[in-house]
């Protein structure tokens, strides 16, 4: 179709049906508003014959009111424009079965590169995706055996894991913005929770089997192929040689330095922060979780001894 | 209006014999509003609870949440937990399993479970979640109807959170570890069925699974911070 072509029309490729939250919202607002102004209309011509406002009258009273109800009206319409759900609704639009095509192929590199890849603008998958990694993540603390409070785990793993999804995206949208790539703020959100995918399927696997050859190994292949992807999809959407290094160099350095990361900085980084947290007269923490036969054979020795001695 | 009485009704006994008794004096004026009722009494009056004792109240409340009890513990398809939604049992099923996710003292610095907010935040806010996720992929399920039921469901596991505690009073090995794993599970699985049966209903059927999904990720959370408590 455009492999011949030596200009690659960027401006018609993507197909914008589904349109921006503004859009829909204003329509939405339009339509309640004009139902609110024929009731408002029969409403308010009787008030206006009172003439005060606050006890203000007269002209002060008549402005007073007016400011009021343009307030309100601007108020109202920013809160039913950002608080109504019904404009997430076209994201969620998935059947099962395309979530299940969704999540194999973000596995799978595309080869072609010269003609723009479609993305789904879809959020289902991604916030399932971002929540199954949390919890990932909280099973592998225990499988760990580390004793930390799971209050604050908690905490730390939901808002690393959406600080993650939503902080990268933000940048790398940035970034195309940048170098001119064709891609929305929806595809750039659903194509990284995507990705996300391998992260679960690694950190699943390891957690459970503590090799660290085995981590290596899965990091490369798996976090690689989701990577490989989600770059194949970013290039052929970009044009220019300088404009794809960037963008592709820091996508996949931020998603594999994000596995590393969350396989083996989490424990201690977590641990860091309770340690600053309650301050420098706590001793430090000690995982003592190898120790506790030791321990536990000197405690109750020491305690048949002095039970003995006593009896 | 305002009226007077009639002079002395003495003068008539014959017709009216019961009146013979009545004497109203002519000085005290009656007073009163005069006003025929139109129609039938407001439907309203007959279901007043304002006057009421408090006691009928408290045993119809207390009757009400029961009743949904026993619905999520024998999970049939009746729209009972649907149609009269209350959140009272939901708040007293968080608040007992917050309570008793409870570490050791509250000063302790090392205890083995997590605060109580942060349990009633993660039910809460997973809740709200997943409704506004089933309203998304266009449930017809109100959103204290959802909110009602996944509240409920989280029964099994406030009883596996019982449990667990009284393995843990008798021993702390691998065999208890085992059968605390097989209760959490057992009560995880009665959980995210008997929350499907009432919520699945409301979804288009093809999109089912990925209602239910989250409901099991929700569940799996709350077992996970079941079985992994320690007291100290």
């Amino acid at each position: 179709q455009g492999g011949g072509s030596a200009v690659i029309d960027m401006e018609n490729m993507d197909d914008t049906s589904g349109s921006s939250f503004e859009d829909m919202g204003e329509m939405h607002q339009r339509m309640k508003e004009e139902e609110e102004e024929e009731a408002e209309g029969e409403a308010g011509a009787g008030e206006e014959e009172d003439g005060e406002f606050l006890g203000m009258k007269g002209l002060r009273g008549q402005l007073g009111r007016q400011m009021w109800q343009v307030g309100k009206r601007q108020a109202s319409r920013a809160f039913s424009l950002y608080a109504n759900i019904d404009i997430l609704r076209p994201y969620f639009d998935v059947e099962p079965v395309q979530v299940r095509a969704r999540l194999l192929e973000s596995m799978i590199p595309v080869k072609m590169i010269n003609f723009p890849q479609k993305i789904a603008g879809e959020l289902y998958g991604p916030l399932m995706l971002v929540f199954t990694l949390v919890a990932i993540l909280l099973h592998g603390m225990k499988t760990s055996d580390t004793i930390i409070r799971e209050g604050t785990l908690m905490g730390t793993a939901i808002g690393t894991c959406f600080g993650y999804w939503l902080g990268v995206s933000s940048f790398m949208y940035f970034l195309a913005y940048l170098c001119n790539a064709q891609i929305t703020m929806v595809q750039m959100l659903s194509l990284l929770g995507y990705g996300l995918f391998g992260h679960c399927i690694t950190l699943f696997v390891t957690y459970n089997i503590h090799f660290h050859s085995l981590f290596y190994i899965f990091w490369l292949v798996v976090g690689g192929l989701s990577t490989l992807r989600m770059v194949a999809v970013l290039v052929s959407r970009t044009v220019g040689h300088t404009q794809r290094l960037i963008l592709c160099g820091t996508l996949a350095a931020l998603h594999m330095l994000f596995l590393l990361y969350l396989h083996f900085a989490y424990h201690k980084v977590v641990e860091g922060i309770l340690d600053t947290l309650e301050g420098p007269n706590m001793p430090p923490f000690q995982r003592v979780a190898r120790d506790i036969p030791v321990v536990s054979n000197a405690v109750l020795n020491t305690t048949a001894k002095a039970i003995a001695l006593t009896l | 209006g305002k009226g007077r009485a009639p002079p002395a009704l003495s003068a008539r006994p014959a017709q009216f014999p019961g009146l013979a008794d009545v004497s109203v004096p002519q000085d005290i004026p009656v007073e009163g509003e005069i006003t025929v009722p139109v129609g039938s009494p407001s439907p309203d009056e007959d279901f007043s609870t304002l006057d009421e004792p408090v006691r009928d109240t408290i045993m119809r409340d207390l009757k009400a949440v029961g009743k949904k009890f026993v619905h999520v513990l024998y999970p049939r398809k009746s729209s009972a937990l649907l149609r009269d939604w209350d959140l009272w049992g939901p708040l007293v099923l968080c608040v007992s399993l917050a309570l008793m996710l409870q570490g050791g003292s509250a000063d302790s610095k090392d205890d083995g479970g997590p605060q109580f907010a942060e349990v009633f935040v993660i039910i809460w806010f997973g809740a709200v979640v997943i409704t506004l996720n089933s309203k998304l992929l266009g449930g017809t399920i109100s959103f204290f109807q959802s909110l009602c039921v996944l509240g409920y469901c989280v029964l099994p596991l406030t009883v596996a959170m019982l449990l667990c505690r009284l393995v843990l009073l008798l021993g702390s090995g691998t065999g208890a570890f085992v059968l605390r794993l097989l209760v959490v599970l057992a009560m995880f699985a009665w959980s995210t069925l008997a929350s499907t049966a009432f919520l699945a209903d409301s979804q288009p059927p093809s999109r089912r699974a990925l209602a239910v999904y989250p409901i099991f990720l929700f569940y799996f959370v709350i077992s996970w911070m079941i079985l992994t408590f320690t007291p100290q």
